[in-house]
């Protein structure tokens, strides 16, 4: 799995980060979303196909 | 005999999310998604923000490109209007006659938005709910120095005035409460939004409207019941939505008094599921029904739906309760405005944190001793994420407000 983001999309809901804190975070000053982990390992991938599908701007792809 | 599908009504944020989850939980039979409008699902919260500022085109607001479409194998059917649904036999009849008989059904038509009587043939007077609207209003604000009148100081109100005021024009703001997004966030936090505005040129008017003035060319004026006439070349009506449920009325298994009524599972018979706007669902941790009109509600209840009509239908999993922590935003100028839980309705609002000058805002919002919601403007969002954690489940008023105010440290 490669996740790719949109981030000047991001609305900074922060919903990636409560499903998959381990692979998604926010930027303190603006709340834009950073990737922790850009290929993350198996047992991440529900939960990150879970955040691509629940993010309100359609800003992660997960390829 | 061909295998029935499963149809989702309604082609934007919760439709779309429905049909991804259908096929991720292992939905491998026909699936037809019906929308009215005919372009490609696409993301609304921009259209009153970037796409109507102008810094986004309409491609940047589709939610997914034919390419990610192509995996879901969708009956696609845009510019198809859904005309009824007969629950008993899960047949959906399209606008050009033809009846769909389903093994389930999604509904998910979202709202429409509310107008005046009489405006539909005026020029110059706007709703904004579609890109279409928002494209239309967008062409009426290119240039400088138009006289727009919004009618309704809600979010949707308030947002567009903010992009109208950054783009050069003369703006007024009417309602019919006297602080804008009053509804909303509460009388407190509505003040300091409205000393936002003014301070960046909007002038705020409390009134109802009573009609419209109009030449050959368009909207003159806007006519507010006791204080006079308003000039206006362009008028936004942003005075609320009505659920789509027209076309649902003709079936009496089905309460459409407010959106489409469903239980704890978001269903609304067997077989039927609903989620989006359209949705009145019993929320089992609030115990009673509620509709949001709010974007993450959207995904997450559509996905929701997806899953619990999977499980009725015996192909995966269990059908769970939809318990969702409501969250909505709202951006005008700089500001963001964010918002967990419910906040509509509280008898008791308390701004924990009240910062004018840095325009930093806490507040925490209850009915009934209990304590429902949490605001934030302005905060980094571990905070903000705190602050949720708070009210993630209705608490004791009491035992809520210390836990906000040692979350903002
Ligand atoms: C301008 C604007 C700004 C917004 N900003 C924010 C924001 O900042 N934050 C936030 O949280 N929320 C915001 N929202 C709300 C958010 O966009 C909605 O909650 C979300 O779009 C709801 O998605 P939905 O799929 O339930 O309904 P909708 O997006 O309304 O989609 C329903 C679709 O169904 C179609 N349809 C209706 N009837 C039929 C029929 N009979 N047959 C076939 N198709 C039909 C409609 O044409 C429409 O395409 C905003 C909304 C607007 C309009
Ligand atoms: S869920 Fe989407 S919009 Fe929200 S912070 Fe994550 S990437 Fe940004």
């Amino acid at each position: 799995m490669k996740i790719t983001l949109d981030a000047d999309k991001c609305c900074g809901a922060g919903q990636c980060v409560l499903v998959a804190p381990e692979v998604f975070d926010q930027r303190d000053e603006d709340g834009i979303v950073v990737l922790l982990d850009a290929e993350p390992p198996a047992e991440q991938h529900d939960a990150v196909r879970e955040a691509a599908a629940i993010c309100p701007a359609a800003v992660i792809e997960v390829h | 005999m061909t295998a029935r599908p499963i149809a989702v009504v309604g082609a934007s944020a919760a439709g779309l999310a429905a049909a991804e989850a259908l096929r991720r939980s292992g939905w491998t039979g026909p699936l037809t998604l019906i929308g009215d409008e005919p372009h490609l699902p696409y993301d609304r919260p921009p259209l009153s923000k970037q796409l109507l500022h102008g810094a986004w085109e309409p491609e940047r607001l589709l939610l997914r490109t034919e390419e990610q479409l192509a995996p879901l194998d969708l009956d696609l059917r845009l510019g198809t209007r859904a005309t009824g649904l007969d629950t008993a036999t899960r047949t959906l009849t399209l606008d050009g006659g033809e009846r769909l008989a389903c093994v389930g059904v999604i509904i998910a038509t979202g709202v429409a938005a509310r107008t005046l009587p009489g405006t539909e043939d005026i020029a110059g007077v706007h709703t904004l709910r579609t890109l279409d609207d928002a494209l239309a209003l967008r062409a009426r604000l290119t240039g400088t120095g138009r006289r727009l009148v919004i009618v309704g100081n809600g979010v949707l109100g308030c947002e567009a005035a903010a992009v109208a005021r950054e783009l050069g024009h003369h703006v007024t703001l009417v309602g019919v409460e006297p602080t804008p997004m009053a509804a909303a966030v509460g009388t407190e936090v509505g003040e300091l939004l409205a000393e936002e505005h003014r301070a960046h040129g909007v002038t705020l008017r409390t009134g109802a409207v009573d009609g419209f003035e109009a030449d050959e060319h368009g909207v003159t004026g806007v006519r507010l019941a006791d204080s006079g006439l308003l000039p206006a070349d362009t008028v936004l009506l942003a005075i609320g939505s009505t659920p789509a449920v027209g076309w649902l009325a003709g079936d009496p298994a089905l309460d459409t008094s407010d959106g489409l009524r469903c239980d704890a599972y978001c269903a609304a018979a067997p077989g039927i599921y609903a989620a989006g706007d359209v949705a009145r669902w019993e929320h089992p941790v609030h115990g009673r029904p509620l509709r949001f009109e709010h974007r993450m509600n959207a995904a997450e209840q559509g996905m929701a739906a997806a899953r619990n009509l999977l499980a009725e239908l015996g192909e995966s999993g269990e059908r769970k309760e939809f318990a969702p922590v409501p969250y909505f935003w709202s951006d005008q100028y700089a500001l963001k405005i964010q918002a967990y839980g419910i906040l509509t309705g509280a008898d008791r609002v308390e701004a924990a944190l009240l910062d004018k000058e840095e325009r930093r805002v806490a507040a925490l919002y209850g009915s009934g001793g209990l304590a429902t919601g949490v605001l934030a403007i302005g905060l980094p969002p571990r905070q903000v994420r705190t602050l949720r954690a708070v009210i993630a489940a209705p608490l004791p008023w009491e035992e809520a407000h210390p836990r906000l105010l040692a979350a903002l440290g």
